[in-house]
């Protein structure tokens, strides 16, 4: 069966750092999703002229409601529409859920490693989320690559102190003062301790841009990690 | 006035003939793929062809440089929704590796170093609608963009492009691949916008 456009009408939009916000919708009839994965949101302006593009859920299911991540980008299309202009009750209409590669489903509770590459956090904040809810007593691992302190996302969800996810920030520019590691780009040396932690048969989640997941794919497999225990989704 | 999101603009509308419905063109070169990018060296790559009866039709790298080179520039379009003008590759028609291979299969299956597989049917790899590419742009074709050597068949959406490609399996069957298995459509045409299972 084909997948509908559904009308979404936007409830909220919270910032996240300067340019990114998570806009939470109500979507009349959506079929739940996994963690993960995205959805095409289109846009029409009075003419007729529609422009589609992909966001990632940041939440798991919760009934008719929906929480994307959405990074501004300058002169982007539909992008700085959606966080600073879309009015509060207006609608969108969003496509999905789409992609079935990327996910982490309910009944995978084993352990796993997240690698984030800047807003490629967002389908990781889902699984995280999910396995909250779930109450899966294994350990998550999240590697988040940011700019700055100002770039993080989920903030809050990512700093308590949670015994099942342990977080780890990784600061290419600035670090907060106090950080033993000097910011820098991802290194192998990052990458060695949570690669150890998960078995060799575990999962390991990268999503961020191109260059990031390049990165990062090929440093695994130095590693010596199994190509097919890593799955990747990239943007731009 | 559109019932849905109100005060959203969007950019010039020239493009209209030239972009499949629900595209937008990109300069960039955006990446899609499901896993790491696998290490292929060309001192070891091989391209086969592997027909219904089993017959095997193979080719080093060597090989395949030695046989007709074609330049083509051509748009291609990402099931991600993104477009590229104009872009320039250069490779081997699929007609030219076809030229000896006997076979009544209606179907591919092709399949990449690092594992991934994707379906088209036959016809639409012969008659110049597609080619094995291992220069885009005047460069060597790097890794993540499918280098040492993808398919590139423009016609379809991307992913039916195999990145890696090393080999083509013909069949009676229409056997899915790694997209077409997990919710992409069997076929993939841009312009009718099968994207997705259904469409």
């Amino acid at each position: 069966m084909a997948l509908a456009w559904r009308a979404a009408r936007l409830d909220e939009r919270r910032p996240q750092t300067a340019t990114a916000r998570s806009l939470v919708f109500t979507v009349p009839g959506w079929p739940g999703h996994l963690p993960g994965q995205h959805v095409d949101v289109r846009l029409t302006a009075d003419d007729g002229y529609q422009a589609v593009r992909s966001y990632s859920l940041a939440a798991p299911a919760d009934g008719d409601r929906i929480e994307l991540g959405v990074q501004s980008v300058p002169g982007g299309e539909v992008s700085p529409y959606l966080a600073e202009e879309l009015p509060p009750g207006a609608e969108v209409e969003v496509r999905g859920p789409l992609g079935n590669w990327f996910v982490r489903r309910p009944e995978q509770t084993e352990p796993a490693l997240l690698i984030a590459g800047g807003s490629g956090v967002v389908p990781l904040a889902a699984m995280i989320r999910a396995h909250r809810r779930a109450g899966a007593p294994s350990l998550l691992q999240l590697l988040y690559s940011v700019r700055t302190p100002a770039d993080v996302w989920y903030a809050d969800e990512l700093t308590d102190h949670d015994p099942r996810l342990d977080v780890r920030l990784l600061y290419t520019r600035q670090a907060p003062p106090g950080t033993a590691r000097a910011p820098a780009r991802l290194t192998l040396s990052d990458l060695e301790k949570p690669a150890a932690r998960l078995e060799s048969t575990g999962t390991v989640y990268v999503c961020g841009p191109t260059g990031f997941v390049e990165t990062v794919g090929d440093l695994l497999l130095d590693l010596g990690r199994d190509p097919a225990t890593i799955r990747t989704e990239r943007f731009g | 006035m559109s019932s849905f999101s109100p005060g959203f603009r969007g950019r010039a509308r020239s493009l209209a003939d030239r972009l499949p419905p629900g595209q937008y063109p990109t300069e960039q070169f955006p990446v899609l793929s499901a896993g790491p990018t696998p290490r292929v060296s060309t001192d070891t790559w091989a391209f086969t062809i592997t027909t219904e009866t089993g017959e095997t039709h193979s080719w080093s790298w060597t090989e395949m440089m030695a046989l007709p080179q074609q330049e083509t520039v051509t748009d291609i379009h990402c099931v991600t929704r993104w477009s590229k003008f104009d872009t320039p590759w250069r490779g081997v028609s699929l007609d030219a590796f076809f030229e000896d291979v006997e076979t009544a299969a209606d179907f591919v299956l092709a399949h990449s170093y690092g594992g991934y597989t994707t379906n088209l049917p036959l016809e639409d790899l012969l008659d110049g609608k597609a080619w094995l590419v291992h220069t885009y742009d005047g460069y060597p074709l790097s890794p993540e963009h499918g280098g040492p050597a993808r398919l590139l068949v423009p016609h379809l959406y991307l992913w039916k492009s195999a990145k890696w490609v090393r080999g083509l399996r013909l069949s009676d069957d229409d056997e899915p691949g790694f997209w077409e298995s997990v919710g992409y459509h069997e076929y993939g045409d841009p312009w009718r916008e099968q994207r997705n299972w259904g469409d």
